[in-house]
């Protein structure tokens, strides 16, 4: 059977909705399976690769920063690209440009992109098939 | 004939949406498609046994494949399903995905 190909396309921003969670399941599932991944990140979905994301501890629960254990997206983001290098697959991850400029976030975790809509296209034209994860 | 994956997140106690999602599985089954709709995050609360649990088991019985995520499951403490309803695994949703079959999510 061929390598398949996956583009999922997410526009939440970070540490807001269940939505993520659940995209970076199936994400990971896609990396374990050593499938191609392209990520088209769109509006507030930029901000997930945003590499200045910084762990806090929790003086409210009284949790120092090794504690709380505070998860970042762009950790996530680094994770699943070595587990899909891991696994013989590759993760295009794409950075909506606008998006980025708006928000000020334009550093990415290494081995994701800058990119724009046409990046979405070409990822829709070259997969086997696209998830759409919309914002509620 | 063609297969569908249709992922509900939405809760139906808040959502009236939700239904229109229900309503478009019953279509595409009465109109000969093989249709897999998956509950995730709030999307699982009426398999619970509950108020709108009964579409889920008509839907179930009209032929569509009602399956909730098992971790959202687990996150809210659901472990008696509604008639119709069995648990899956995540790795259900990139199985359709990879088959090519088409795929919404609300």
């Amino acid at each position: 059977m061929s390598k398949k190909t996956i583009t999922v396309a997410l526009m939440d921003p970070p540490y807001e909705t269940e939505n993520l969670t659940t995209a970076f399941r199936i994400l990971g599932v896609a990396a374990q399976r050593g499938y191609n991944i392209n990520v088209f990140a769109y509006e507030g979905a930029s901000g997930l690769a945003f590499i200045r994301q910084t762990p806090h501890p929790n003086p409210v629960h009284g949790k120092d920063l090794a504690e709380e254990n505070h998860p970042t997206t762009k950790d996530q983001v680094a994770a699943l690209l070595a587990e899909a290098e891991k696994n013989g697959g590759k993760v295009d991850w794409v950075n909506c440009g606008m998006c980025v400029d708006e928000r000020g976030v334009n550093e990415f975790v290494p081995g994701t992109r800058r990119g724009s809509p046409a990046d979405f296209h070409a990822f829709v034209e070259a997969s086997d098939n696209v998830l759409v994860i919309p914002t509620k | 004939m063609a297969e569908y994956l249709l992922i509900e997140s939405r809760d139906p106690f808040e959502s009236n949406d939700v239904g229109y999602l229900y309503e478009l599985a019953q279509g595409l089954v009465e109109s000969g498609n093989q249709v897999t709709l998956f509950l995730a995050q709030n999307g699982v609360l009426p398999a619970r046994p509950s108020k709108h649990s009964a579409a889920l088991a008509a839907l179930a019985r009209s032929g569509v494949n009602v399956l909730a995520d098992d971790f959202s499951l687990q996150e809210r403490g659901i472990t008696k399903l509604a008639e119709g309803v069995t648990s899956a695994s995540i790795e259900v949703v990139m199985d359709h995905l990879a088959a090519g079959h088409k795929t919404l999510w609300h």
